[in-house]
This record gives C-alpha cells, sequence and structure tokens, in this order.
C-alpha cells in the first residue's frame, strides 16, 4: 500500500520536526553555555562549540553579578533548596489530611470549605500580593525564607488538598467502616490505612508541588529580599543585570543551573509528572 | 462482628476531630485568602499610593485606571487579548495535532512524549532567558540567517514595539503546547477503538473520523484545556519579565505586570489593587460558570 507509507512518512515528518522545534534551544542553551564570548561572536546560534570551556559555568555558579552583589547563582539556589524542602512538605501534609477529611469523615459544611479551596486555585494572586506584603511585614517574616515558605504553603493547599481528595474518594467507603467496626480510629485509619495506599498520589503530589514552587518567581520577586531570595529571582537578575558585555554563556549556563532540579525530576519520575499535570488540569 | 451497626457511634473525640484537624486549612485559607481579597478590594477603593492610606475615595482609582488617557493599562490589555488567543489558538491546534499523530501507533512514542513535554517541567524565567538569547536582533537568530546567506533577514520584535508582545506569544507557545499534546493524548487513549473500526468498515477515512467522531467526543478534554491555558495566560507574568521586561516602553505588559508595576514599584498601590481586582472579576467571570457546572455535574455523577 504505497499511499499508506506515504501518510506513515507524513506523520513521522512532522512528529520529528516538531521534535527539533522542542530541543533546539536546550541545544542552543548547551552549546552557548559552553562557548567562549569570542565563539558567540565569530560564530552563530547553531554552530557546534569548537573549543569546549566550562568558564562560563564557574562563573554562573560563583561570580557573576546579580546587581550589586558578585556571587553567582550558588546563594540562591541554596536559598530555594531552604525554601522548597518545608514548603512542599508542610503544604502536601496537610494536603494529605485534609483530602482525607474532605473525602473519608465528611462532616455538615465540609463540602462548603471543598468548594471554597476549590475557587481559591483560580484566584489570581495579584489579589493577594499587597495585603500579604503589609501582613508578613507586621509578622515579621517579610523578606525571609519563613515568610516564603508560608506564602507558598497558604498558596498550596488547595491544590494539594484536590489531589489527595479525589484520590481517595476511589478507596471503597467500605474499608473504611470495616476499620471503624473493629474500632479503629481517625488517626489509626489514616497510617494504617490510608497513608500506606498514598504512594501514588504522594509522588505526584510532591512533585508537583516541588515543581510549583521551585519555578515560581512572582512570590519569590515580591515577598523575598537580599539573602533569601530564591533562584528564579537570582537568574532573572543575572540575566537583566546591565554589564558593559552582555555574556550570553554566562545567561545560559545560570538558566541551565535553575532548570536543572526540575529537568531531573521530569527525566527520573517523568510518569509522576505527567500525572500531576492532568490531575491539575482536570481540577481546570 | 454486627454489621449491621452503621459507624455513628462515635466518641465525642472521633467526631470533633476531623473539624478541628481541618481548621487550619480553612482558617488559612477564610483569612490570606478570602481575606485578603476583600482587603485588596478595600484597598482599591483608598486613596492609597506610596504606603496604604484608608481615605475612601470610591471607584476613582477605577476611574483613573480604565480612563481612555490610562495608555499603559489599555496596552497591556489588548496585549493580553492578542497574546490569549494566539497563544491558546496556536497551542491547541499544535498540541492536538501532536496527540492526534502520536495516537498512530508510533514507535518511539516514549522519547516523543518526553521531548514534547520537557518545557513544561522549566520554569518561566528559564524560558524567557533562553528565547530572549535566541531573539536578540545582534547575535541570535538574525545572525544565523545572515550567516546562512539571507543577508536582508531581520528579526527585532524584542526591540520593536509593535511585535514585542509576540514574542512572548513564541516562547509561550514553545513551553505549553506539549502539555496540550498531553491533556489531549490521554482523552484519545480513553476512545474505544472500535469506534474507529466501525466507522473504518463504513468506508470513512481517517482524518474524517478524528474529524467528524473523535474530536467532537473529546469536547470535555477541550473545555478543560481552554480553561488551564486561559488561567496560564491571565495570570502571565514571568515569562514577560525575563523576556522583555515589559518593553520596549510598556509596549509588552500585561495586566499582572502593570499590577506589579503600580503597586510595587510606582507608589501607585490603590491603582495597583483595583487592577488587581479587575484580574480577578475577569478569571470568576470565566471560571465561576465553569467551576458551577463542575461542581454539579460531580454531584449528579
Amino acid at each position: 500500500m504505497p499511499k499508506n507509507n506515504l501518510s506513515r512518512f507524513i506523520v513521522y515528518a512532522v512528529l520529528i520536526y516538531f521534535a527539533v522545534y522542542y530541543l533546539l534551544p536546550l541545544y542552543v542553551m548547551l552549546t552557548t553555555s559552553v562557548k567562549s564570548m569570542d565563539e558567540i561572536r565569530g560564530g552563530n546560534l547553531l554552530s557546534f562549540p569548537m573549543h569546549i570551556t566550562f568558564a562560563a559555568w564557574s562563573k554562573a555558579w560563583s561570580s557573576a553579578c546579580t546587581g550589586v552583589e558578585c556571587t553567582g547563582l550558588a546563594p540562591f539556589f541554596w536559598n530555594s533548596v531552604r525554601l522548597v524542602v518545608p514548603a512542599v512538605l508542610i503544604s502536601t501534609s496537610m494536603g494529605a489530611i485534609n483530602g482525607y477529611i474532605l473525602s473519608k469523615w465528611r462532616f455538615p459544611g465540609s463540602e462548603l470549605v471543598f468548594a471554597m479551596l476549590m475557587y481559591g486555585l483560580y484566584i489570581p494572586f495579584q489579589v493577594l500580593l499587597l495585603p500579604m506584603a503589609m501582613t508578613e511585614g507586621w509578622m515579621g517574616i517579610a523578606s525571609s525564607t519563613t515568610g516564603l515558605v508560608f506564602v507558598h504553603v497558604v498558596c498550596g493547599i488547595a491544590s494539594t488538598t484536590l489531589f489527595f481528595r479525589n484520590f481517595y474518594v476511589g478507596i471503597p467507603d467500605e474499608l473504611i467502616n470495616a476499620a471503624r467496626l473493629d474500632g479503629a480510629g481517625f488517626w489509626r485509619i489514616f497510617w494504617r490505612i490510608v497513608l500506606p495506599m498514598s504512594i501514588p498520589i504522594l509522588m505526584v503530589t510532591l512533585i508537583w508541588q516541588f515543581t510549583q514552587i521551585w519555578n515560581d518567581f512572582l512570590f519569590g520577586l515580591v515577598f523575598s529580599a537580599g539573602g533569601s531570595q530564591p533562584i528564579t529571582v537570582g537568574l532573572n537578575n543575572l540575566a537583566n543585570t546591565s554589564t558593559t558585555v552582555k555574556e550570553y554563556n554566562v545567561d545560559m549556563a545560570a538558566a541551565i543551573i535553575a532548570a536543572l532540579p526540575t529537568i531531573f525530576v521530569y527525566v527520573a519520575a517523568g510518569k509522576y509528572f505527567v500525572r500531576g499535570l492532568s490531575a491539575g488540569a482536570v481540577k481546570g | 462482628m454486627i454489621q449491621s451497626t452503621r459507624p455513628a457511634q462515635y466518641g465525642f473525640a472521633e467526631r470533633w476531630l476531623p473539624r478541628l484537624v481541618l481548621a487550619p486549612s480553612f482558617l488559612l485559607s477564610l483569612i490570606f485568602i478570602y481575606g485578603f481579597v476583600a482587603w485588596n478590594g478595600y484597598l482599591s477603593f483608598t486613596a492609597s499610593r506610596l504606603l496604604p492610606n484608608y481615605t475612601w475615595v470610591g471607584f476613582s482609582q477605577y476611574a483613573r485606571l480604565l480612563d481612555s488617557g490610562n495608555d499603559r493599562w489599555w496596552v497591556a490589555v489588548e496585549n493580553l487579548f492578542k497574546f490569549g488567543f494566539l497563544f491558546i489558538g496556536v497551542s491547541m491546534v499544535v498540541g492536538v495535532l501532536l496527540a492526534i499523530l502520536l495516537d498512530q501507533k508510533i514507535r518511539a512514542e516514549g522519547a516523543l512524549r518526553t521531548i514534547y513535554l520537557y518545557p513544561m517541567a522549566l520554569s518561566f524565567i528559564v524560558t524567557g532567558t533562553a528565547w530572549k538569547w535566541m531573539l536578540n536582533p545582534g547575535l541570535g537568530l538574525e545572525k544565523m540567517m545572515h550567516d546562512w546567506g539571507w543577508t536582508s533577514f531581520q528579526f527585532d520584535w524584542l526591540v520593536n514595539p509593535d511585535m514585542s508582545i509576540y514574542t512572548v506569544v513564541i516562547a509561550g507557545i514553545w513551553q505549553s503546547s506539549g502539555f496540550v499534546m498531553a491533556l489531549f493524548l490521554a482523552g484519545l487513549r480513553g476512545i474505544d477503538d472500535s469506534i474507529i473500526k466501525a466507522a473504518q468498515i463504513d468506508g470513512a477515512t481517517l482524518p474524517r473520523i478524528y474529524w467528524k467522531i473523535i474530536l467532537p467526543a473529546m469536547r470535555p478534554v477541550f473545555f478543560s484545556t481552554l480553561m488551564i491555558l486561559a488561567h496560564i495566560a491571565i495570570k502571565s507574568f514571568d515569562l514577560v519579565v525575563a523576556l522583555t521586561g515589559g518593553g520596549p516602553g510598556f509596549s509588552s505588559d500585561l495586566p499582572a505586570t502593570y499590577m506589579y508595576a503600580m503597586a510595587f514599584t510606582r507608589g501607585e498601590m490603590g491603582l495597583g489593587s483595583a487592577s488587581a481586582m479587575m484580574m480577578l472579576l475577569t478569571v470568576s467571570a470565566v471560571i465561576v460558570p465553569y467551576l458551577y457546572s463542575e461542581l454539579r455535574r460531580g454531584r449528579n455523577a
């Protein structure tokens, strides 16, 4: 069937064309980051690096200027780590327990709480920025990692709760009721029955929250300063610091450094990442 | 064991424990989300500038915001329409096309999917920084074309006030179209193969089957994808900051960057909070009917 062969060929051609389209920026970032500025000026976007050098990488990590200070991305990177770990763990645990209640321990009014959380998912964060900035000032946690963790927890509860609730709805009520008849209480059922069944959704939520918080820029920009700014803010400052010579190789190395943790998670646990995306999508 | 007893006779603790445990989340969201929305709403009716000033001024911040002389806001709104329309439209077309093609029992489907979707793992700041370099008029795309012999090629969108918003569209599509593919592919996998076989026996061609039967059956996926993309578009902030900084001038501002500029750099808190309220109203106009129908469907299901 020659016609069929032709259409197969077209299908593959289009698919490969798009693969190239998605990969080219990554190729350009990687090759640019290992070129010297002379080579960048002499060649073009797609030219392959002749003399590979990691000078731009070490500069991006430890000595590039991000405004007045020239510390590279390293301190920002560690700020992000210090931010992400508590924010992800707290928001995920709260989501798990909330989801458990909203699916297995409903009470009059619990649906209202759920609807409240749902709508909160869609609120543009711009509406919260000014009051949050003032409140954090009063609470004395403005411009600190603690303050940033707090914002991410408050704004993350809705999605983590939704993930767990939708997952727990699928656990048969009979299982819970049987445990109740055996005398197990609220916590015992959660620890012994529900939580051990939650590994898949736990992975999805952890990865989703990690990606969201690591990649956040708005909150990092508004609610942190100097010593607590996350990596996205560092990268943006680095790339937009006006120096006499624009060093694109350093910019690209910095961009890759900022992207590495989430790319790593995506490659290592792609299945859960995709599920998280679509779970986050099903809610809307 | 007595099976007939319904699990209703719990102690005091078991009845109140769920409420007690849910309370912190309820309070956090009541105060720090809903309370703050109200507070921000209140600010938008005050004379606040650099510092909050609770003198009631009625709708005058809105009047200033929506005044036809406030070019910067109207540019931001116009940009949101341009960006939203193109970003959503093209991402949809590309995503649906890729999903359909990938659904044709393709070799190395897993690898291709991974490639299409990885941009979604990146921060918009990373995407913006990368595209800023590629699109820069001096050493980027333009120079490459010149090197390849197309010496008259010009690409100055990044510094051209009339075109700068379209660079945001280009980078946004690159980042999000793979995600649309993933959503639609999941939807396509949920469709029964026997429908396709039956239609093929009736002599329908594959493109016709997709157009007439399968795509119409995907309406829910279509709808929820539209919602997500619209939500991404309205919230877009990072990408503009990293790619164009809203410039040249304020030619590539979006409402989100406008709000930030007013509230945090220009000392126009009242105006900033009013613009945030406009964003909230826009989102609500889209989301509330959608949520309502979703919740109702959930209850009936």
